[in-house]
């Protein structure tokens, strides 16, 4: 049976579906008897989530402005 | 009192009803429209992708300003090359692309190298595992479990204000290529083999950074939420 320290070790494979089916299945066995690695698998979860749906950083608008200013010019430049 | 009436502000209503126009569309359509020479469209997309180029190129580069150089050389490239766009690959990524060229480019003018290149994880920390040892007792069970947290819901954990800059800063604080793993992966959603490709990592190395990199991160909530209640 796989330990605790060894499912925070192999929650990144679980999680992005790389474990064979027989690590899958002792991964799961595990969770299922152990509450404490439900709730680290939980969290890592959660972290990974929360991590895509950050809003972007804001583009300072002398950048915007910039951009806009060499997009004339490329449009010119075509012709 | 009567009150008082403000003059109606000059209207920017073409201009903003053009990009939102756009903004509904997608980028295969939005580029369509740059090619050929629409102002909003442009605008729609630097309003779309330019937060995320400039989030990537930070990864490669120190100062902000910086970032933000490799970013309008990005564009402009991007502009250039429009026309070579083939979409095999998504717009985004085709602009990451070009995000970490020009940043190479740069660093080597500079005579400097990527903070990652030529580093596996061993490179950045040794082999050490990603959660303290001392958290678990000799036989690997837990002997300090991670603590309940508040709130679970990613949704929340990302638009509270507070836990968002403790999840922001420690993404800032992780060493280089973890920091861009997780950032082309989680926050950005890109394919491991793109992520790969983008970063010239292999297969292994990549999913280690990953993994401790969101090892620190979910650390970083848990101190944040201990320290929060």
């Amino acid at each position: 049976m796989l330990t605790c320290r060894e499912i925070t070790e192999l929650v990144t494979e679980y999680s992005e579906g790389r474990l064979s089916l027989r690590d899958r299945l002792r991964f799961q066995l595990h969770l299922g008897l152990c509450k404490n690695c439900r709730a680290y698998v939980r969290q890592v979860k959660a972290t990974a989530g929360a991590l895509g749906r950050l809003p972007p950083p804001e583009v300072p608008p002398e950048l915007e402005q910039e951009l806009m200013r060499r997009f004339e010019g490329w449009r010119r430049g075509r012709g | 009192m009567p009150s008082v009436r403000m003059p109606p502000e000059p209207t920017p209503a073409r201009s903003a009803g053009s990009i939102r126009r756009w903004a509904g569309l997608d980028d295969a359509e939005v580029v369509r429209g740059v090619r050929s020479g629409e102002r909003e469209a442009f605008a729609a997309l630097v309003s779309r992708h330019g937060g995320a180029l400039l989030r990537f190129a930070r990864t490669f580069v120190r100062s902000e300003a910086a970032a933000e150089e490799v970013v309008q050389d990005t564009w402009i490239a991007a502009l250039d090359g429009l026309e070579r766009f083939e979409g095999r690959s998504s717009f985004k990524t085709w602009l990451f692309r070009i995000v970490a060229n020009r940043a190479r480019s740069r660093l080597q003018r500079e005579g400097r190298t990527v903070p990652f290149s030529a580093l596996g994880p061993e490179g950045e920390e040794g082999d050490r595992p990603a959660e303290d040892a001392e958290r678990f007792d000799a036989s690997g069970h837990w002997r300090q479990p991670v603590d309940a947290w508040t709130d679970e819901t990613p949704e929340r954990l990302a638009l509270r204000a507070e836990t968002r800059g403790a999840i922001e800063a420690a993404i800032a604080a992780l060493p280089p290529a973890q920091r861009a793993v997780l950032v082309l992966r989680d926050v950005e959603g890109l394919e491991t083999e793109e992520i790969r490709a983008l970063l010239e990592l292999t297969d292994g190395n990549q999913r280690i950074l990953l993994h401790r990199a969101r090892a620190r991160v979910r650390l970083a909530i848990e101190r944040h939420m201990k320290g929060g209640r």
